[in-house]
C-alpha cells in the first residue's frame, strides 16, 4: 500500500478552524443568553407561556448547535491530514437509525409541546363579555373603533369612507347604531379585562404587532380576524405594522394604552366628546 | 447521420462560428458557463443593492449617488430591497447551483455526451436572460422598481400605481419577468429529469450516481412541480393588474381615499398559498444542489467514502417531498385556519430530521478521514457550520406560537439569509473552487482562495448573527429606518455593526472575482484529475472536448466514493476502472 506524506499546512488550518468554531460557539451562546436581547416583559399570561417555550426551544436547539459546531471543530482538527490513509467505511446503519429516531422524537416532540400556547390564542374564542374593539389598518395609520354605549358597531360601507371627513371606517350615517361609535387613533383598554380585537384592513394587508403582547396578526382586506388577550400590566406600548404595506410601512405606529378601570372610563368619555 | 450509441450520445459536430459556439451554443458546458456568468453578473448587482441599503440603514442621512438630492426615500429603499431579493433568489440561487454547475457536470458525471434536449437547453438559458432584462428594466421605467418585496403580497402587488410608486409598470415588469423565468425553469427541469433517467452510461445504476447528480435530479423534480404553480400565480396576478379580474382583490377596498369599484370577490390569501407552494420548495431548489456538492467535496478531501450514501439519498428525497407539505408555515399569522397551523408546524419540524441526518453523515464522512484543507474543502466545511446555524433557527420559526412574535422580523431575515442565502452561496463557492480546473483547464490560486474563505466565513457570521438579536428584540423587517419607534432607536448601533461587517465581506468578494478571472488566463495548468477524485468528470481532459467522451462513453463499475479502499495501491478507485484495471497492493 502506498503511504502518502501529509499535505503541507494542514495543522495550521485545522487548528485555526477548530479554534474559530470554539470561540464562535461560545460567543454566540453568550449573546443569545444575554439579557440585553430580551424583549420587554410580556403583559399577558399567554405571553409568559411563549417566553417559556422560547426558553425551552433555546435550550434544545442550543444543545444541538453547540454539539454540532464543536463536533465539526473537533473532527477537522483530529482528522486533519497527518499522512497515511483514511479509514475505509461506508457508514453505520445502527447509528443512522438511532439519530433519525432521536431527532424525530426531539424535534416533533418540541413542536407538539409548543401547540399549547398557540391553542390558547387561536382555538378558544374570547369569552362572551370581552371588550370588543375594531382595529383598522390603512396606508399608513391605525384606527380603532369602540361600539359606544349601545354596545353595537354601526354598519360600514366603502362608499362612505372619506379620510378628509374623518370617516375612516365608512360609517353609514343612516344607521342609528353607528351614531355613538367612537373612533380613535390610539387604543386604550382597561387592565385585567379580556379584550377582543376585530382586525380589518381598508386597502392592503397590514399586521398588528405589539411586542409586549407577544402577538402579531395580519389585518387582511376582505376578512374580519378576531384575536383576544387579557393585559395585566398598566402602561403604554407601541403598536407597529409588521406586514409590508407600502412606502410608509415603517411609520405605521400607534399605541396600546393599558389603563386602570377608572382611567379607562375617563379616557373613553373624553374620546366620545371629541367625535 | 446521427448515430446513437448505448450512452445516448448526440454526435453533433462542434460548430465553428463564434455565434453558434459561444452565444447560441447547444453544448451543455457552454450553457452552464453562460448561466454561471449570468449569476455572477446578477450577484454583483444584488450585492450592490444591499450595499446601498446597508449604507442607508447605518447612516440614514448619508448622501448617496444615483438618488435625487442624494437622499434615499423609503419607497426607494423598499424598491432596492424588492429587487435585491428577487435577483438573488431567482437569478443567483436558482441559476448558479442547478442550471450552471448542474448543466456543466450532470451529463459528464453520468457519462453522457450532452443533455437530452440541447436546443431546449439553449432556449432555457436565453429565456432566463430575457427574464433578467425584463426584471432589470423595472429600474428605469416611470415610478421605478416595485416595492412589494420578493413575495409580492396581494393586494399591494395587484392594485397598480394607486398602491404606491413602483406598483405601476415596475410591478408589471416584475410579474412578467418572473413568468418568463418560470418558463425557462420548467424547460430546464424537464431536461435535467430526462437526462438523468435516460442518458446514464453502462453500469451507472441510480445508487451509483454521485450525490451531486441525485441533488440535481431531485431539484429538477422540485422545479417542475413548483415553477408551474408560480407561473399560474403570476398569470393570475397579471390578469388582476391588467385585465380587471379579481383573483386576489376583495371588494370594498378604499385605497388613497378612492373606492376600488372594479374589483370584488378575490382572496389575498390565495396569492400567499400559491406563492408559498412554490416558495418553500424554492428554498430547497436553492440549497439541495449545494448539499450534493459539499457531500461530494467532503468525501474527496477527507479521502473517505461518503458516510451513509443511501441515507443521504433518502434524506435528499425526504427533504424534497416534505418541502411541498409545509407552505403554510409562512402563513401562521396570515389569518388562515389555526388548526392547519398544527399540521404545517409538525411537518416543518419533521424536515429537521432529514436535515439532521445529512449533518450527522457529513460529520461521519469527516470522521476517520485524512482531511486536506483545499479552498473547496474549506467552503464545504463552512457550509456544514452555516447549515447547522441556519437550521436551528428554523426550529424556532416552525412553532406557530413563537412565530407569533418572530414572524416578519429580523429573526426571519437572519434565518433565511443564513441557510438559503449564505449556505447556498457557500455551496456555489465550493463548486467553483472544486470544478474550476475542469472547466477552464487551470487551477485557481489557493492562497487567494483561503483568504477569500476566511473573510467570507467570518464576515457572513458577523453580518447575520446580530440580525437574530434584532429579531429577538422585536425589530420588524422591511423598515427603511427605525426612527419612528422608540424601541428601535437603541438598536442603531447593531445596524452600524452589521453594515461595517457587510462592507468588509463585500470587499472580500472582489478577491474572488480577481482570482476567478486571473486564474482563467494565468492559473497553473490543471491535470486531468488534480484532486485525485473518483467520478467521471475527472477522466476527461480539462476542459472537456465538445462531446465529452469523444464518442466513447465510459462504463461504470462501482459507487462514486471509493476512497481509501484497503487493497488498492492508490487511495482512490475511479468509477470507470474495471476491477482488473485496479492496481492491487501486494
Amino acid at each position: 500500500m502506498r503511504r502518502k506524506k501529509p499535505c503541507a499546512g494542514s495543522t495550521t488550518v485545522a487548528v485555526t478552524l477548530a479554534v474559530f468554531l470554539l470561540f464562535f460557539t461560545l460567543i454566540t451562546l453568550y449573546l443569545f443568553a444575554a439579557k440585553y436581547w430580551r424583549p420587554p416583559d410580556p403583559i399577558t399570561s399567554f405571553g409568559r407561556e411563549i417566553d417559556q417555550q422560547f426558553a425551552r426551544t433555546f435550550l434544545i436547539t442550543g444543545i444541538v448547535f453547540v454539539l454540532s459546531q464543536l463536533a465539526l471543530g473537533w473532527v477537522v482538527f483530529r482528522f486533519r491530514d497527518t499522512g497515511g490513509r483514511a479509514t475505509f467505511s461506508h457508514g453505520n446503519t445502527t447509528m443512522e437509525v438511532l439519530w433519525t429516531l432521536a431527532t424525530l422524537v426531539l424535534f416533533v416532540g418540541l413542536g407538539i409541546y409548543a401547540e399549547r400556547a398557540w391553542a390558547e390564542v387561536h382555538f378558544r374564542g374570547a369569552a362572551p363579555g370581552a371588550l370588543q374593539i375594531e382595529v383598522q389598518g390603512q396606508q399608513f395609520k391605525w384606527y380603532f373603533r369602540y361600539p359606544g354605549p349601545d354596545g353595537k358597531f354601526g354598519r360600514t360601507d366603502a362608499q362612505y369612507v372619506k379620510d378628509s371627513a374623518q370617516n375612516f371606517f365608512g360609517l353609514d350615517p343612516n344607521d342609528p347604531a353607528g351614531k355613538d361609535d367612537i373612533v380613535t387613533p390610539v387604543v386604550a383598554v382597561p387592565v385585567n379585562r379580556e379584550v377582543e380585537l376585530i382586525l380589518r384592513s381598508k386597502d392592503v394587508t397590514h399586521s398588528f404587532f405589539v411586542r409586549e403582547l407577544r402577538l402579531k396578526q395580519d389585518a387582511v382586506p376582505g376578512m374580519l380576524i378576531h384575536i383576544h388577550f387579557t393585559p395585566m400590566q398598566v402602561g403604554q406600548y407601541e403598536i407597529a405594522c409588521a406586514e409590508l404595506c407600502g412606502l410608509g410601512h415603517h411609520q405605521m405606529r400607534s399605541f396600546l394604552q393599558v389603563l386602570s378601570d377608572a382611567d379607562y372610563q375617563n379616557w373613553l368619555r373624553e374620546q366620545a366628546a371629541n367625535q | 447521420m446521427v448515430t446513437h450509441d448505448s450512452g445516448g450520445a448526440h454526435a453533433h459536430h462542434p460548430p465553428t462560428a463564434f455565434i453558434w459556439k459561444y452565444i447560441f451554443s447547444l453544448d451543455h458546458k457552454i450553457i452552464g458557463i453562460q448561466y454561471i456568468l449570468l449569476a455572477v453578473l446578477s450577484v454583483f448587482v444584488g450585492m450592490f443593492l444591499s450595499l446601498l441599503m446597508r449604507i442607508h440603514l447605518a447612516w440614514p442621512n448619508a448622501k448617496l449617488p444615483f438618488f435625487e438630492g442624494g437622499i434615499m426615500t423609503p419607497e426607494q429603499y423598499l424598491a432596492l430591497m424588492t429587487m435585491h431579493g428577487t435577483i438573488m433568489v431567482f437569478m443567483v440561487l436558482t441559476t448558479a447551483p442547478q442550471s450552471g454547475f448542474g448543466n456543466y457536470f450532470l451529463p459528464i458525471q453520468i457519462g453522457a455526451a450532452d443533455m437530452a434536449f440541447p436546443v431546449i437547453n439553449m432556449l432555457s438559458f436565453w429565456t432566463t436572460f430575457v427574464s433578467l432584462v425584463v426584471l432589470l428594466a423595472a429600474f428605469v421605467v416611470t415610478g421605478g422598481a416595485p416595492l412589494s418585496g420578493w413575495t409580492a403580497y396581494a393586494p399591494l402587488s395587484a392594485l397598480g400605481s394607486v398602491a404606491g410608486p413602483g406598483q405601476g409598470l415596475g410591478q408589471t415588469l416584475w410579474v412578467v419577468g418572473l413568468a418568463i423565468f418560470c418558463g425557462a425553469s420548467l424547460m430546464g427541469a424537464l431536461n435535467f429529469i430526462t437526462t438523468t433517467i435516460d442518458l446514464r452510461t453502462r453500469g451507472l445504476s441510480l445508487l451509483r450516481m454521485p450525490l451531486t447528480v441525485w441533488a440535481w435530479f431531485v431539484t429538477a423534480i422540485l422545479g417542475l412541480l413548483a415553477f408551474g404553480v408560480l407561473l399560474a400565480a403570476c398569470i393570475l396576478l397579471l390578469l388582476d393588474r391588467t385585465a380587471g379580474t379579481s383573483f386576489f382583490i376583495p371588494g370594498g377596498l378604499v385605497v388613497s381615499d378612492v373606492v376600488q369599484k372594479n374589483h370584488s370577490g378575490g382572496s389575498p390569501l390565495l396569492w400567499q398559498r400559491l406563492f408559498w407552494f412554490f416558495g418553500h420548495p424554492e428554498v430547497y431548489i436553492a440549497i439541495v444542489p449545494g448539499m450534493g456538492v459539499i457531500s461530494h467535496v467532503l468525501s474527496t478531501f477527507s479521502r473517505k467514502p461518503v458516510f451513509g450514501y443511501r441515507a443521504m439519498v433518502y434524506a435528499i428525497c425526504g427533504i424534497g417531498f416534505l418541502g411541498f407539505c409545509v407552505w403554510g408555515h409562512h402563513m401562521f399569522i396570515s389569518g388562515m385556519s389555526p388548526y392547519s397551523a398544527i399540521a404545517f408546524s409538525l411537518l416543518t419540524m419533521a424536515i429537521g430530521v432529514p436535515s439532521a441526518i445529512k449533518t450527522f453523515n457529513w460529520l461521519g464522512t469527516l470522521w476517520g478521514g485524512r482531511i486536506r484543507f483545499t479552498s473547496p474543502m474549506l467552503f464545504a466545511i463552512g457550509f456544514v457550520s452555516l447549515f447547522v446555524t441556519g437550521g436551528v433557527s428554523g426550529l424556532f420559526l416552525a412553532q406557530p406560537s413563537l412565530d407569533l412574535y418572530l414572524h416578519d422580523g429580523y429573526f426571519v431575515v437572519a434565518h433565511f439569509h443564513m441557510i438559503m442565502g449564505v449556505a447556498s452561496i457557500f455551496g456555489i463557492f465550493t463548486a467553483t473552487y472544486y470544478w474550476f480546473p475542469k472547466m477552464f483547464g487551470r487551477m485557481m490560486d489557493e492562497g487567494l482562495g483561503k483568504l477569500h474563505f476566511w473573510i467570507t466565513f467570518l464576515g457572513v457570521y458577523a453580518i447575520f448573527m446580530p440580525m437574530h438579536f434584532l429579531g429577538m428584540v422585536g425589530h420588524p423587517r422591511r423598515y427603511p429606518s427605525g426612527e419612528n419607534f422608540a424601541f428601535l432607536g437603541p438598536l442603531q448601533g447593531v445596524h452600524l455593526f452589521i453594515s461595517i461587517a457587510a462592507f468588509i465581506t463585500m470587499a472580500g468578494q472582489l478577491i474572488f472575482l480577481y482570482n476567478f478571472f486571473w486564474s482563467m488566463k494565468r492559473g497553473k495548468k490543471a491535470e486531468v484529475n488534480p484532486w485525485h477524485a473518483t467520478t467521471l468528470e475527472w477522466t476527461v481532459p480539462s476542459p472537456p472536448p465538445h462531446d465529452n467522451f469523444a464518442g466513447r462513453p465510459p462504463s461504470v463499475y462501482r459507487g462514486p466514493y471509493e476512497y481509501a479502499v484497503p487493497d488498492a495501491v492508490e487511495d482512490y478507485v475511479p468509477q470507470h476502472l474495471a476491477p482488473e484495471q485496479v492496481a492491487k497492493a501486494k
